[in-house]
C-alpha cells in the first residue's frame, strides 16, 4: 500500500460516511418546508407536530453531518496539500463562499427554528424553516461548483508559477458541468428525504402505531418520490450523462464498458467487464440506446474506451462501470416503485395494500447507496485527474505525509466512525420509537426557567 | 529563481510599506483572515471554556443542563467561524494553507477528532437519561474541550515560531522532539505547550464569566470564583509571555521596533485584564464577559500585528518563509474575492440582529 493509496481511501471514506447525512438533511429540508406550509395552509396542528417530529430527525442528522464535514476541508490541505497549493486560489473561492453564504445562515437559522418555535409565531417559524432549507440547498451549490471545476475545469488560468489562478468567478459558478450536477445531486437528495419519510411512513402503517402520521408520511413522501424520481432521470439525470459525453468522452466509454467504437451503441444491462481483454463479459444490452441517450441519433457513433491512451483511462474501469450501473438501475427501480405506489395512492387503496407499503419500508437504505454509487461514478471517472486534463491525481498529494502517517488516521477516522454510526442508529431508532405528536413547540427558555 | 527568492526576502524584510500591486489586497485579507479566526477565538472560545468549567462548577444534572442549554443554540454557529476563516485562508493564500495544514498533519486531524467527540457529546447528551449515558458524554464534553483549547494555543505557537521549510515550502513536524526551540522543532515544546497552557486559562477564564453572565445562585458564585482564580492565572501567563516573547521570536521583535504603534495591542489586552477584574468586583457579569472577549481579540491582534507580513516564518537556513505576498492567490481572486465578501458578512450581520430581535431578546426578557 503506498501513501497515496491511503490519501485516496481516506478522503472516499470520511467523504462518503459524510454523504449520508447531508443529503437527508437536504432533502428534508425541503419536505419541512413543504409540512410547515401545509400547517399554515390548512390550519392543522398534525403537520406542525409532523415538521417538529422530523426536525427532531433532521437535528441529529445535522449534527453528525457537522461534525464528519469539518474533516473534509482540512483534507483538502493535509492530505492534498500539492493540489491544495496549486487550485487553492480557484477552489478555495467556492469554498470560503460555502462558509459565508450557506452555514452561516444555516446555523444561526436552524438554532431559531429548532428552538424558537414559541417566540417566532408561525409565520416567521415557517421562514426559520425556509431559510434552513435554502442555506443547506446553498451549500449544496457551492460545493457542486467547487467539484465541477475539478470534473471541468472553467474560467481559470495558469500563473507563472505553474498554479491555477481564477480568472472568471461568473464562469466558474455557471460552469455547465456544475448545473446540471448541482440539480441531479439535489433531487436526488430530495428522493432520500422521500424515501426516508415514506419508509417511515409505511413502517408505522404495518406496526399499527402513529398511524395517522403514518398515512401522511407515505402521502406526501410518495407524492414527493415520485416528482423527484422522475426528475432524477430527465431532465437531470439525462444532462448530467450528457455532459460527461462531451467533456470526459473516455469516462463514458468506461462506464458504459464500452470497448470498442459503435454506431449505435447498445445500453449495457447487465453485464461483467474484462479490461484485461478488453471485452464485456455476459451481457444483456438493448441496442443503440447508447447512442440515442448521447447524441439523440439511433445510429449515432460512440467511442470505445481503446479509442483513447490507456494512461488516460479512468484508473479502476470495472468498479467505475458498476457504481454507474447501480446508481441508474436503483434510479430506474424507484420510478417503478414510486410510480405504483402512486397509483395506489390516486386510487385510495395504498394504505391498506400490505405489500406495497412493505415494499416501501424496505426501499429505505437504497437512495443512500445509489447516491453513493452516484459519487463514486463522478470521482473514479474523474480519475486519472484530480483536475479533469490539467493534474493527475498522483500530482496533488501531500509530498511529507508518509504512510504510516496516513494509516494512523485512517484507522481512528475508521474507528471514530463506526461508534458514530452506532450512536447515530440507536438516538434515530429511539426517535422513531417515540413517534411524533404529544411533544410541545420546543423553546430554550422553557428549559432554562424549569431550570432556575 | 534564485534571484527571486532575494527579491522577496528583501521585500519581506524591509519597509512594509510597499506599491507592488496586490499588495495591498494580499494586506487586506491577512487582516481579514485574522479578525475571523479572532472571532471565532471569542465566539467558540466561550462554549470551549463552558466545556472546561463544565464538570468543575456544574455539580447537579440540573447545572449541567443549564450550561448546556447556555451554548446549545449557538456552538456549531459559532464554529462557523472556523470553516468560514479556514476556507477564506485557503482561497486568500493557498501555500500557506497547503503548507500549514498538511506540515501540522497529525494535530490537525486529532482537532478533527476532538471537534467530532465534542459536538457529538453536546447533542447526544440530553437524548437519553441515565447514570451510564450523561457522566460520559460530561467527560467527553469537558475533556475534548480542555485539549481543543490546548491545542488552539499551541497551534498558534506553532505558527508564530516558524517551521523548518524545505524548498517546496513543505515541512512535516512530529509531535514532539526534546521540547526544544532549536534545530529540530516538534509541535509540543516548551513555548508552543506555554501557550497552550495560556489558552486554556484564558478559555477557562472566558467560559467561566459567561457562565457567571448567564445563571444565578450557587452556580453563579462557583463561576465567578472559577474566573477568579483562572483570571490570576491569566495574568501571570500573560505578562511572562509577552516578556519572553520577543527575545524568542526576533521577527516580532523587529516588527515592533519598526512600527511602536502597535504596542497599543498588548497593552490594551492588559487593560482588558485590569477591566475584567474591576467589573467583577462591582458585580458587573456582563461587562466582566465584554472585558474577556476584548482580551481575546487584543492579544490575538498583538499575534497577527507582530507577525505581519509573515504567514509561516521558515526556521530553516535559505528559506524565506511563506508571506502574505508569496502565499497570496492571483490579485484577480482576491479582488474579486472582496466583491462578495463584504456583502456576504452584511447579510451575516443581518441574520444576527434578526435572532437577537426575534428570539434571543424575547429569552433574555424574561430571564
Amino acid at each position: 500500500m503506498d501513501a497515496l493509496t491511503v490519501d485516496r481511501i481516506q478522503f472516499a471514506f470520511t467523504n462518503v460516511f459524510h454523504y449520508l447525512f447531508p443529503q437527508l438533511t437536504m432533502g428534508l429540508a425541503l419536505l419541512i418546508v413543504v409540512l410547515k406550509t401545509l400547517a399554515i395552509r390548512t390550519g392543522d396542528a398534525h403537520y406542525d407536530e409532523a415538521a417538529r417530529f422530523w426536525a427532531r430527525i433532521f437535528g441529529i442528522n445535522f449534527v453528525v453531518g457537522v461534525v464528519t464535514g469539518i474533516p473534509m476541508e482540512f483534507q483538502f490541505g493535509t492530505n492534498w496539500s500539492a493540489f491544495s497549493k496549486s487550485a487553492g486560489g480557484v477552489i478555495g473561492q467556492t469554498l470560503a463562499m460555502e462558509g459565508v453564504f450557506s452555514f452561516f445562515l444555516e446555523s444561526t437559522f436552524l438554532g431559531a427554528f429548532l428552538y424558537g418555535e414559541k417566540q417566532l409565531g408561525p409565520r416567521l417559524h415557517w421562514l426559520a424553516a425556509f431559510l434552513v432549507f435554502l442555506g443547506s440547498w446553498i451549500s449544496g451549490f457551492f460545493i457542486i461548483a467547487t467539484n465541477a471545476w475539478m470534473q471541468h475545469p472553467v474560467g481559470y488560468a495558469i500563473n507563472a508559477d505553474g498554479t491555477f489562478g481564477l480568472t472568471s468567478l461568473a464562469a466558474m459558478l455557471t460552469n455547465p458541468w456544475a448545473i446540471w450536477q448541482y440539480l441531479h445531486n439535489m433531487i436526488a437528495a430530495v428522493v432520500t428525504g422521500s424515501v426516508a419519510m415514506t419508509a417511515l411512513g409505511a413502517f408505522y402503517l404495518l406496526i399499527h402505531q402513529f398511524e395517522d402520521f403514518g398515512r401522511m408520511f407515505v402521502r406526501l413522501g410518495v407524492i414527493a418520490g415520485l416528482i423527484a424520481s422522475l426528475l432524477m432521470v430527465f431532465p437531470t439525470g439525462d444532462g448530467q450523462g450528457r455532459n460527461v459525453a462531451r467533456y470526459q468522452p473516455a469516462t463514458l466509454a468506461a462506464m458504459e464498458g464500452l470497448f470498442e467504437n459503435h454506431r449505435g451503441a447498445p445500453l449495457v444491462l447487465i453485464g461483467q467487464p474484462d479490461v484485461d481483454a478488453r471485452k464485456l463479459d455476459n451481457p444483456i444490452v438493448v441496442p443503440d440506446v447508447l447512442s440515442f441517450l448521447t447524441y439523440r441519433h439511433w445510429k449515432a457513433e460512440v467511442q470505445g474506451l481503446l479509442e483513447f491512451p490507456s494512461d488516460q483511462w479512468p484508473d479502476n474501469v470495472a468498479l467505475l462501470y458498476y457504481a454507474y450501473h447501480i446508481m441508474v438501475g436503483l434510479g430506474t427501480i424507484f420510478v417503478g416503485v414510486f410510480a405504483l405506489a402512486g397509483l395506489l395512492l390516486y386510487l385510495d387503496r395504498l394504505y391498506d395494500t400490505t405489500l406495497m407499503l412493505w415494499a416501501l419500508m424496505l426501499l429505505a437504505p437504497f437512495p443512500y447507496i445509489a447516491t453513493t454509487a452516484g459519487w463514486i461514478t463522478a470521482e473514479l471517472g474523474r480519475q486519472p485527474w484530480l483536475v479533469y486534463g490539467l493534474m493527475r491525481t498522483s500530482a496533488g498529494k501531500s509530498p511529507l505525509v508518509s504512510v504510516g502517517s496516513g494509516l494512523f488516521t485512517l484507522i481512528g477516522f475508521m474507528g471514530m466512525y463506526a461508534a458514530l454510526a452506532v450512536l447515530f442508529l440507536f438516538l434515530v431508532y429511539l426517535e422513531i420509537q417515540r413517534g411524533p405528536g404529544g411533544a410541545e413547540p420546543a423553546s430554550s427558555h422553557d428549559a432554562l426557567a424549569a431550570a432556575n | 529563481m534564485a534571484l527571486a527568492v532575494q527579491s522577496l526576502r528583501a521585500r519581506t524584510t524591509l519597509s512594509p510599506r510597499r506599491t507592488e500591486t496586490g499588495g495591498n489586497t494580499s494586506t487586506l485579507w491577512y487582516g481579514i483572515v485574522a479578525v475571523m479566526f479572532a472571532i471565532f477565538a471569542v465566539l467558540d472560545g466561550f462554549d470551549l471554556g463552558v466545556g472546561i468549567v463544565h464538570l468543575l462548577i456544574a455539580r447537579t444534572e440540573a447545572e449541567r443542563r443549564i450550561l448546556l442549554q447556555s451554548i446549545g443554540s449557538v456552538w456549531d454557529g459559532n464554529e462557523v467561524w472556523l470553516i468560514a476563516g479556514g476556507g477564506t485562508l485557503f482561497f486568500a493564500f493557498p501555500a500557506a494553507y497547503a503548507s500549514g495544514f498538511s506540515g501540522f498533519y497529525l494535530p490537525l486531524i486529532m482537532v478533527l477528532w476532538l471537534f467530532i467527540l465534542r459536538g457529538i457529546a453536546v447533542e447526544f447528551r440530553n437524548h437519553i437519561e441515565s447514570p451510564v449515558w450523561t457522566p460520559f458524554w460530561d467527560v467527553v464534553f469537558a475533556g475534548a474541550s480542555a485539549l481543543l483549547a490546548l491545542f488552539f494555543g499551541a497551534a498558534l505557537g506553532n505558527v508564530m515560531r516558524g517551521v523548518p521549510l524545505d524548498a517546496n515550502d513543505s515541512f512535516f513536524l512530529p509531535l514532539w522532539t526534546n521540547f526544544r526551540i532549536g534545530p529540530e522543532p516538534g509541535i509540543l515544546d516548551w513555548f508552543t505547550i506555554a501557550l497552550g497552557l495560556a489558552s486554556v486559562a484564558a478559555l477557562t477564564m472566558h467560559g467561566a464569566l459567561w457562565t457567571a453572565m448567564k445563571t444565578r445562585g450557587e452556580l453563579h458564585t462557583r463561576a465567578r470564583q472559577l474566573a477568579s482564580l483562572a483570571w490570576t492565572v491569566v495574568v501571570l501567563l500573560t505578562v511572562m509571555l509577552l516578556a519572553i516573547l520577543p527575545l524568542i521570536l526576533p521577527h516580532i521583535a523587529r516588527r515592533y521596533a519598526a512600527r511602536p504603534w502597535g504596542f497599543i495591542f498588548p497593552i490594551a489586552a492588559l487593560g482588558s485584564l485590569a477591566g475584567i477584574r474591576m467589573s467583577s468586583r462591582a458585580s458587573r457579569d456582563p461587562a466582566a464577559f465584554l472585558y474577556s472577549c476584548a482580551y481575546v481579540v487584543t492579544m490575538l491582534a498583538a499575534a497577527a500585528f507582530g507577525h505581519y507580513p509573515y504567514l509561516l516564518p521558515s526556521i530553516s537556513d535559505g528559506q524565506p518563509g511563506l508571506t502574505i505576498y508569496n502565499a497570496a492567490a492571483s490579485s484577480h481572486g482576491l479582488t474579486i474575492g472582496l466583491l462578495w465578501f463584504i456583502p456576504g458578512m452584511a447579510l451575516v450581520g443581518s441574520y444576527f440582529l434578526f435572532v437577537y430581535r426575534n428570539v434571543a431578546e424575547r429569552l433574555g426578557a424574561k430571564s
